[in-house]
């Protein structure tokens, strides 16, 4: 196993599905961030054969993981605080997600609504269906 | 404060209770009278519609309430790009309720979120008309007596056509609702609607194409206009506007007590000739709209009539 070195003060996101790593990335705003992160990309994994993980070096609280469970509530998210794990988080599926994804129903108000706010809602858990607030068109996910 | 989105912002019980007023506004028209003596609705039609805004206006006229409004969006400041929470924020201080009609979806859902009076959604692009769906009820139960225990046929456009989605949502509260859709393969009911709300609550449904075929086993046929304007192609249009043109001989198959209904307007799907048919109940359910009106705006106001 590829090995990148301990962090201080961060999170360890494991279990991420082969091949995800970079779009979370983007839905995390990690670019914006001025903090060290590692991705490992295809990483050997009992469970899921390959897995992609991300490695963040930042204070606990700067980051919204809110997020990640609407894109994959399979991650394991590691809080590491002084050196070691102090939590491995479970992720569930967030009632609403705000500005994540836009609707891309062109009927929508969202597109052009100034500054409206682009607000998903959690209408079925079992099925792991959202909804626009405003038309109730579904959000795709992408399949890889 | 109360908006109405959806139909199904009401509960089975409270919708009972609308439904009741509506009946007693018919029965008693002149209790209602004054009702609404001093207040005003707003009717916010971004996009053309005669029948729902002539309907609402009217139920604020019966009321004793006066009415203010536009009706088309170059007739108002969104031509100059005012936002719809920045017009409802003006409507707000001019008038006590408002009915908003839009050609985006979600856009009175927008415009409740800012608003300081209640809004009315009076249909957003293809997405939600709660106030048709609440006429649609009215006549059901004025006519049928009831609401549940009835075989439904839903017939033309069931792709696009809000009105239906609506119903079918509203109708599924209900026991022993039976829907049978008759549209061409295009035009079928969204996967959303049987997966969501029928599949999901294992409520019995068919899918046929010949309206002849199911006709003898309607207590209501509910017929739909294939509406040009939800088209982004005029060929597919042209092509199954008439698909579906009911007429004497498909109503002589039908069972002497069912009704027909539409939403109106019409185009050529209803056959002027069955107008005179007893069972056609299009043009009281018009009416019916004028009565649930009334008593929704009455409901919203929060007024009480003794």
């Amino acid at each position: 196993m590829l090995n990148i070195g301990v962090l201080h003060e961060g999170f360890v996101l494991d279990h991420i599905e082969a091949g995800r790593s970079m779009e979370i990335y983007k839905y995390l705003n990690l670019d914006k961030f001025d903090c060290c992160v590692a991705i490992i990309k295809n990483a050997r994994s009992n469970k899921m054969g390959k897995k992609d993980i991300i490695k963040i070096e930042c204070p606990i609280d700067q980051i919204d993981l809110n997020v990640l469970g609407f894109i994959d509530h399979n991650i394991t998210v590691n809080i590491i605080k002084d050196d070691a794990v102090v939590e491995k988080k479970m992720l569930s599926l967030p009632r609403e997600v705000k500005n994540i994804v836009r609707c891309k129903n062109p009927r929508c108000i969202t597109s052009i609504e100034q500054e409206l706010d682009h607000i998903f809602v959690l209408t079925d858990e079992a099925r792991e269906i959202y909804r626009c607030k405003y038309c109730e068109e579904k959000y795709r996910r992408k399949k890889k | 404060m109360r908006h109405l989105m959806s139909p199904l912002d009401f509960s089975v019980e409270e919708l009972d209770q609308l439904l009741d007023l509506a009946g007693d506004i018919e029965r008693h028209p002149e209790k209602y009278a004054h009702a609404c003596d001093g207040k005003k609705l707003a009717t916010l039609f971004y996009e053309p519609s005669t029948r729902t805004r002539l309907s609402f206006e009217a139920a604020m006229l019966n009321l004793g309430g006066s009415v203010l409004g536009f009706s088309s969006a170059a007739s108002s400041s969104a031509s100059k790009g005012e936002s719809v929470s920045d017009t409802i924020r003006m409507i707000s201080c001019y008038a006590d309720i408002c009915a908003m009609r839009h050609h985006k979806e979600g856009a009175p859902m927008v415009a409740s979120a800012v608003s300081s009076i209640p809004v009315i959604n009076a249909g957003d692009g293809g997405h939600q008309h709660p106030t048709q769906t609440l006429t649609d009820l009215l006549t059901i139960r004025s006519l049928k007596g009831r609401l549940g225990n009835l075989t439904i046929g839903l017939c033309g456009d069931l792709k696009f056509g809000r009105t239906v989605h609506s119903l079918v949502k509203a109708l599924a509260r209900y026991e022993n609702v039976t829907f049978v859709f008759i549209s061409p393969e295009e035009l079928r009911v969204p996967s959303y609607i049987k997966e969501d709300v029928l599949d999901a609550q294992n409520l019995p449904y068919r899918e046929v194409e010949r309206l002849e075929d199911v006709m003898a086993d309607l207590d209501i046929l509910y017929m739909t206009r294939v509406q040009q304007e939800r088209f982004f192609n005029e060929e597919d249009y042209i092509r199954l506007k008439d698909f579906y043109i009911l007429d004497n001989k498909k109503m002589s198959l039908a069972k002497d007590d069912m009704i027909v209904m539409h939403p109106l307007p019409r185009v050529n799907e209803i056959s002027v000739e069955v107008d005179k048919d007893p069972r056609a109940a299009y043009f009281r359910q018009v009416q019916y709209g004028v009565y649930v009106r009334m008593a929704l705006i009455l409901t919203l106001l929060e007024v009480k009539v003794c």
